[in-house]
C-alpha cells in the first residue's frame, strides 16, 4: 500500500493549522462566489487566483480545492432556492430542488445537496487515489464514436424527463437544439444563426439559457399571475432531514458518484451529461415516480453527488496526463504552470508532497464543506421568506448579474431576456423547460462527436461503430428501447393464454 | 419563527470575512512609477486562465514587481476568438491608457468571425513571446520520421487525419495547412479535426485516434520526456532546446511558423504616448522578473517593438488570409 502511506503523509501536509485554515477560507469564499449565478467554480477559481499569489504552491492548491468544492455547492444553492442555476452542472438540481424549496423543504433540499456533494467528493476522491493510473490509461482509449454512443444513450434517457406529453417534450427539445446551433461551426468555422453578430459567434452560454428559461421565465410568469392569487410567503419548514428523507436519499448518494466519476475522468466527459443520466436513473428506480417534477429528494441527492464525483474525476486526467478536461482544470493547470510545475505522467514522481497534499486536501475540503454548510442551509433557506414581489425582483436582478458575469457583455443581457420571454411562452403553452436546456447541452456535443467520428473514418459510416465500447453502449440502447415492447408482447401473450 | 428576515451573527461574520479577503485584490491603489505610465488598463480578449490572460497577468506582475509602474488593472472581455475585445479596443480611439494582450489566434479570428475591425486598425506596441508548434505522434505510431508521414499524407490525405487544439483560423489549424501547401497538397484536402484545446487533443494523439497532432509544445513537454510521444518536427526555424527533433525546413518542408503573443494599443494615440508604452514594455523585457517568468513558463523570448512589430503583423496577416482564402473562410 505505497499510495496509502503517501496519502497519510499527504494528510500530514494538509492538516497543519495554516493549510486547514486556507482550505476553510477557500470553501467559504468558493461558496459565496459560487452563489452568484453565472459564476461557476471555474470563474471562482480564476477570480480568486490572485488571492493565492502570496502562498507557497501546496497552500495555494489546498485553497483551490476548497474554492472548487465550495463553488460547486454555491452553484447548487441558487439553483435550489431561486431556480437560477449558478453553473451548468447545477441545472439538474433545480428540477427537483426548487419545487422542494417552494413546498417549504428548502433546507432539506440544501442538506441533501450538501451531503450529496460530501458523498460524491469522498467517493470520487477515494476512486481517484485507487484508480487514477488505470482510469487514465483507459480514458485515453475512449474516442469520438464512443462519446457519440454515450450521447445517443443520453438522448434516450432524456425521454424520461420529457414530461407528460411526448409531443410537447420533443417540441421543447427542438427549441433547445436550435438554440444550441447558434455560433461558429467548430469544425469548419462557418457562421450559423449568428445574424452577423460577433456576440453570438461563440454560441449562447448554457448558463444564460438555463437562467433565462428557469429564472426569468418563472419570474415573468409569476408577475403575470401574482395578482390573481393571494401572495402567501413560502413556508420555510423544519430545518433537518427526516428519517424518511434519509431513507430515500442514501442510495442516490452512493449511486451518483459511480456515474459521475468515470465521466469526469473522460477527456470529453464533463459534469452535465452524468448529472442528467443520474436524474434519469433515479427517476427510473424510484418507487414513487409521481413525485418527480414536484420535489422528489432523490432527484437532488443523486445528481449532486454525481457532480462532485465528476469533479474529482477531472483531476485524474489532469494529474496523470496533464489533460485539462474542464474549465476549472484548465485554470488549475495554468496555476500549476505559474509555479513552474508541469502536470503530466511524471508529476506523481516529481512532486509527491504537492500531489498527495492536494488529494488529502480534497478530502479535507469535502468534510469542511459539509461542516460549514449544513448549519448554513436553514440560513440560506430563510431567503425565501422574503415576500414574493421582492423575492422575484431579486431573482431577476441576480439572473441579470449572473448573465452579465459569464462574459461581461451587455448583449448577453439582451439574449437572457429574449430567452426569458421564450421561457414565459413555453410555460403559457405547457411546454416543459428542462428538455430545452438539455438540447442546448447535448445537441452541440453530440454533433461534434459524430462529425469527429466520421472525419476520423474519412466519411465511412462504420466509423460510428468500430469500437467495442460503442457496440456495447448501442446494445444497452437497444435493450432500453426494446424492453417496454418486449414486456408488452409478453403480457399480451400471457393474457391470450 | 417570525416572518421577517434576520441575519444571523454567523452569516454576518462570514460576509464580513469574505469582504475583507476579497476587496483588497479588487481595489488597486498607488501611482508611483518610473516611466510615466499611470492607471494603465490591460484588456484580455479571452477568458481568465486562457493564453492571452496568463501572458497579460504575468507581464503585469513583472512590471509591478520591478517597480516600473503600479496599479495596472487587467480585465477580460472574451468572445469570438478575441475579436469582441479587438472591436472594443478599436472603438477606444485615442485612449493611451489601454492596451490589449493578443496573439496569432486573433489574426485568424478576424477572418473566421468576419470581424469589422482588424489588427491593421490598432497601434502595434510589442511582440513578447513565441511558442513553436510541434508535429507529434504516439510512441507506437507507424510514422517514425516526417518523410514517412508526409508520403502517407500525400497519398491519402483523407485517411491521415490531423488533430489540432484550435478551431479553424487558429495556430494549430494554420500550421498543418501551411505544411500541406508546402508539400503540394491542397489545404481543402486536409482532414483537420479540431479539438477543444491541447488537452483533449493529447488524449486523441496518445490513443492513436488521429494520425498525427499539431500543437504548441507547452502542455506536451512532460509526455515527450516520459517517452509517450514522439516529436517528428518542430515548426519554428530553429530547433527547440531539449527536444530531439529537426525543424520542418531541415526535413525539406519549407515552413517557418510559430505561435506568438504580444501587445497592441488603440488607434489614434499620439507618438509620445506610443513611445511611452514601448519604453514600458522594453523596460519590462529588460527586467529580471520577466526573464524569470519566461524561464518558468517555458516561453521563448521574441521581443520586437513598434514599426518592426507592425511589419511583422502585416506579414502574418497576409499569410493567414492566403491560407483561409483557399479554404473559403476569408
Amino acid at each position: 500500500m505505497e499510495s496509502f502511506d503517501l496519502l497519510m503523509s499527504g494528510f500530514g501536509t494538509a492538516l497543519t493549522p495554516t493549510h486547514l485554515a486556507l482550505a476553510a477560507i477557500g470553501v467559504l469564499l468558493g461558496t459565496f462566489i459560487g452563489v452568484l449565478p453565472g459564476i461557476g467554480p471555474a470563474m471562482a477559481v480564476a477570480l480568486l487566483l490572485p488571492v493565492t499569489y502570496g502562498l507557497e504552491p501546496t497552500g495555494a492548491f489546498i485553497m483551490f480545492a476548497g474554492i472548487y468544492y465550495g463553488g460547486m455547492f454555491g452553484g447548487s444553492t441558487t439553483s435550489i432556492l431561486l431556480n437560477t442555476p449558478g453553473e451548468s452542472a447545477a441545472v439538474v438540481a433545480a428540477i427537483e430542488g426548487n419545487p422542494m424549496a417552494r413546498k417549504g423543504r428548502g433546507s432539506q433540499a440544501l442538506a441533501a445537496a450538501a451531503i450529496g456533494h460530501f458523498a460524491g467528493g469522498l467517493i470520487g476522491t477515494t476512486l481517484l487515489v485507487l484508480l487514477a493510473p488505470t482510469v487514465a490509461a483507459l480514458a485515453v482509449g475512449i474516442g469520438a464514436p464512443d462519446y457519440f454512443a454515450i450521447m445517443v444513450l443520453a438522448f434516450i434517457a432524456v425521454t424520461s424527463v420529457l414530461g407528460t406529453s411526448r409531443v410537447r417534450g420533443f417540441a421543447a427539445l427542438l427549441i433547445g437544439l436550435v438554440i444550441g446551433l447558434v455560433g461558429l461551426d467548430e469544425m469548419t468555422g462557418q457562421q450559423r444563426l449568428t445574424f452577423g453578430s460577433l456576440q453570438l459567434a461563440d454560441g449562447i452560454d448554457v448558463v444564460i439559457v438555463a437562467v433565462g428559461l428557469f429564472a426569468v421565465g418563472e419570474s415573468l410568469w409569476v408577475a403575470l399571475h401574482l395578482r390573481r392569487r393571494p401572495a402567501e410567503p413560502i413556508p420555510v419548514g423544519r430545518a433537518w432531514l427526516g428519517r424518511d428523507d434519509l431513507r430515500r436519499s442514501w442510495k442516490p448518494w452512493l449511486r451518483g458518484p459511480l456515474i459521475g466519476f468515470p465521466f469526469g475522468a473522460l477527456p470529453a466527459g464533463g459534469a452535465e451529461i452524468p448529472t442528467f443520466l443520474s436524474y434519469a436513473v433515479e427517476k427510473r428506480l424510484a418507487k414513487d415516480k409521481s413525485e418527480f417534477g414536484h420535489g422528489a429528494i432523490e432527484g437532488v441527492a443523486g445528481p449532486e453527488a454525481t457532480a462532485s464525483a465528476s469533479a474529482a474525476g477531472t483531476l485524474v486526467s489532469m494529474l496523470t496526463l496533464g489533460l485539462p478536461t474542464t474549465a476549472v482544470a484548465a485554470v488549475m493547470l495554468a496555476a500549476f504552470q505559474q509555479y513552474g510545475i508541469q502536470p503530466g505522467p511524471l508529476l506523481f514522481q516529481r512532486e509527491p508532497t504537492l500531489v498527495w497534499g492536494l488529494i488529502a486536501s480534497l478530502f479535507v475540503g469535502t468534510v469542511l464543506l459539509l461542516v460549514l454548510n449544513l448549519p448554513l442551509a436553514p440560513v440560506w433557506a430563510k431567503l425565501l421568506k422574503i415576500p414574493r414581489p421582492y423575492l422575484y425582483a431579486g431573482i431577476l436582478f441576480f439572473a441579470a448579474v449572473g448573465a452579465y458575469a459569464v462574459s461581461g457583455q451587455v448583449a448577453d443581457l439582451l439574449v437572457l431576456f429574449v430567452i426569458g420571454v421564450i421561457g414565459l411562452a413555453m410555460r403559457r403553452y405547457g411546454l416543459p423547460v428542462l428538455p430545452a436546456v438539455l438540447g442546448v447541452i447535448l445537441g452541440p456535443a453530440a454533433e461534434q462527436q459524430m462529425r469527429r467520428a466520421l472525419q476520423l473514418s474519412d466519411g465511412s459510416l462504420t466509423g460510428l461503430v468500430n469500437t467495442p465500447f460503442s457496440i456495447v453502449v448501442y446494445a444497452v440502447v437497444a435493450v432500453v428501447l426494446l424492453w417496454p415492447a418486449a414486456n408488452a408482447l409478453r403480457k399480451r401473450r400471457a393474457a391470450r393464454v | 419563527m417570525k416572518g421577517t428576515v434576520r441575519v444571523s451573527p454567523l452569516a454576518a461574520a462570514l460576509t464580513a470575512l469574505a469582504a475583507v479577503l476579497l476587496v483588497p485584490p479588487l481595489l488597486s491603489s498607488g501611482d508611483s512609477d518610473s516611466t510615466g505610465v499611470r492607471g494603465l488598463r490591460v484588456l484580455v480578449p479571452n477568458s481568465p486562465g486562457g493564453g492571452y490572460d496568463i501572458t497579460a497577468r504575468t507581464a503585469v506582475k513583472s512590471i509591478e514587481d520591478s517597480g516600473l509602474s503600479s496599479g495596472i488593472e487587467v480585465f477580460n472581455l472574451p468572445g469570438a476568438g478575441g475579436t469582441v475585445g479587438l472591436g472594443r479596443l478599436v472603438n477606444e480611439r485615442g485612449n493611451d491608457k489601454l492596451i490589449m494582450s493578443m496573439g496569432l489566434g486573433v489574426v485568424g479570428s478576424v477572418y473566421t468571425n468576419k470581424s469589422p475591425s482588424s489588427l491593421a486598425d490598432t497601434t502595434p506596441i510589442a511582440r513578447l513571446i513565441e511558442e513553436p508548434d510541434i508535429v507529434v505522434v504516439a510512441k507506437d505510431s507507424p510514422y517514425t520520421d516526417l518523410a514517412g508521414l508526409i508520403a502517407a499524407w500525400k497519398a491519402t490525405p483523407g485517411a491521415v487525419p490531423v488533430g489540432g487544439g484550435s478551431s479553424p483560423g487558429g495556430p494549430d489549424h494554420l500550421a498543418p495547412m501551411l505544411m500541406a501547401k508546402a508539400v503540394g497538397l491542397a489545404p481543402r484536402d486536409v482532414n483537420y479535426v479540431p479539438f477543444d484545446g491541447g488537452g483533449e487533443l493529447l488524449a486523441s494523439v496518445l490513443g492513436g485516434k488521429v494520425a498525427f497532432g499539431v500543437s504548441g509544445i507547452g502542455e506536451y513537454r512532460d509526455q515527450i520526456q516520459a517517452g509517450e510521444l514522439r516529436v517528428l518536427a518542430v515548426t519554428s526555424g530553429k530547433r527547440i532546446p531539449g527536444v530531439q527533433a529537426p525543424t520542418l525546413q531541415e526535413s525539406g518542408v519549407d515552413v517557418d511558423f510559430t505561435n506568438w503573443r504580444g501587445v497592441v494599443a488603440p488607434p489614434g494615440i499620439t507618438d509620445t504616448a506610443r513611445d511611452r508604452l514601448v519604453t514600458l514594455l522594453t523596460d519590462l523585457h529588460g527586467s529580471g522578473a520577466w526573464q524569470e517568468s519566461l524561464r518558468r513558463n517555458g516561453w521563448t523570448d521574441a521581443f520586437q517593438t513598434g514599426p518592426e512589430f507592425g511589419r511583422f503583423l502585416a506579414a502574418e496577416n497576409a499569410r493567414v488570409a492566403d491560407v483561409l482564402r483557399e479554404l473559403g473562410l476569408a
